[in-house]
């Protein structure tokens, strides 16, 4: 099963309703995924920061939520990450990386060579699938920390598994 | 900078305004962003389907949008600043697609930072922030300076279809804190027990 189906199967699987996200080639068609899906609600962001905001807001309603973002986006998260971690809300995040394996873009290598360190800075717990085989049971574990353990949890997604991006060149 | 004094004059008192919005309508889902609004929806009187924030700066209408989408036969109030909503404009965008029916936005905008020394912010110059969530396409958006103004505004916050975004003029002035519980677990876990049993 690809990758990417193997996130949706679990995000159904563990209810989430609410998927938010900021559009990323490396999401693209999970996101399509959630947006065909009549009960997830797919909710485009401006920035990722946003998000943390509106799951936190689903979960007082008692609805489940899960963000999916690019490397770049975690950097545009961490005062908002406070919300999560002070309150406890489950928060599951899914990072798809840059900066990481065939790169063409230099400005890429920032944030993608340390979300892992800012996430767990901010209290976040972090696993890394490296092949397709790994997506699936670490899809299911982050969800588990979230939602069983009260925990922001976050899956990054390792650059292999993404389209090279080469801007034509 | 020359101080802009404008509001120091203006009529509307915020403490007066909350509880216009929120006594009787005990119903409201509400979520108020950190610092003079978490206190004023506190001075209305504490209840468990307050959520006021302490931190997390430009997150409470996004906030409000989870949870109006999660809940979408309870009207919620998003109650926040001119300085909260200012740094997370982006929310008003993202709140115009997703178009929620229950939610109602009021900025209580006096045209400074309340918390940290009563500095201008950005809406005592030129910016306009009725006009900013119109121009995101949030549909029913209004302006309200005065208590003609609020006697309309208020069934509209309450009740009307939404989103619904206010600005609320009120003036600028420093009163007493009013504080709700800062355990923001203990916060979570009553408005939850209180909305869902």
């Amino acid at each position: 099963m690809d990758w990417w189906r193997q996130i949706f199967a679990a995000l159904k699987q563990a209810n989430v309703r609410q998927v938010v996200y900021v559009p990323d080639a490396g999401h693209a068609a999970l996101i399509d995924a959630c947006i065909a899906d009549a009960e997830i609600r797919a909710i485009a962001l401006t920035t990722e920061e946003e998000g943390i905001a509106v799951i936190a807001g689903a979960w007082l309603g008692g609805v489940r939520g899960a963000l999916l973002m690019q490397s770049s986006g975690v950097g545009n998260c961490i005062n908002m990450l406070s919300l999560a971690s002070t309150c406890r809300f489950p928060l599951p995040v899914f990072v798809t990386m840059r900066g990481q394996w065939q790169e063409f873009n230099p400005w890429q290598h920032a944030m993608g060579e340390t979300v892992d360190a800012h996430l767990v800075t901010a209290g976040m717990q972090t696993q890394t699938a490296m092949t397709p085989d790994d997506v699936g049971h670490l899809a299911k574990s982050t969800l588990e920390q979230a939602f069983t353990g009260g925990e922001m949890a976050a899956l990054m997604l390792h650059q292999s598994l993404m389209p090279v991006k080469t801007f034509d060149k | 900078m020359v101080q802009d004094t404008r509001s120091d004059t203006y009529p509307l008192r915020r403490r007066d305004v909350v509880k216009r919005l929120i006594q009787g309508n005990d119903d409201l889902l509400v979520i108020a962003g950190l610092g003079s609004t978490a206190w004023d929806i506190t001075s209305a009187g504490d209840r468990d389907l307050n959520f006021p924030l302490w931190g997390a700066m430009g997150g409470a209408i996004a906030m409000g949008l989870g949870l109006a989408l999660a809940q979408p036969d309870r009207r919620v109030l998003v109650i926040t600043g001119d300085g909260e909503t200012l740094m997370g404009l982006g929310s008003l965008a993202t709140v115009a697609l997703q178009a929620p029916q229950n939610l109602s936005i009021c900025t209580f905008d006096n045209e400074r930072y309340g918390e940290t020394g009563m500095q201008v912010t950005h809406t005592s110059g030129k910016t306009d922030l009725a006009g900013v969530a119109a121009a995101c396409g949030i549909p029913v958006v209004g302006i309200v300076r005065s208590d003609a103004d609020l006697d309309a505004a208020v069934p509209v916050i309450i009740g009307t279809t939404g989103p619904v975004y206010h600005v609320i003029k009120v003036r600028a002035e420093k009163l007493d804190f009013v504080l709700p519980p800062k355990d923001g677990q203990h916060l979570k876990n009553r408005f939850r027990q209180a909305l869902l049993g």
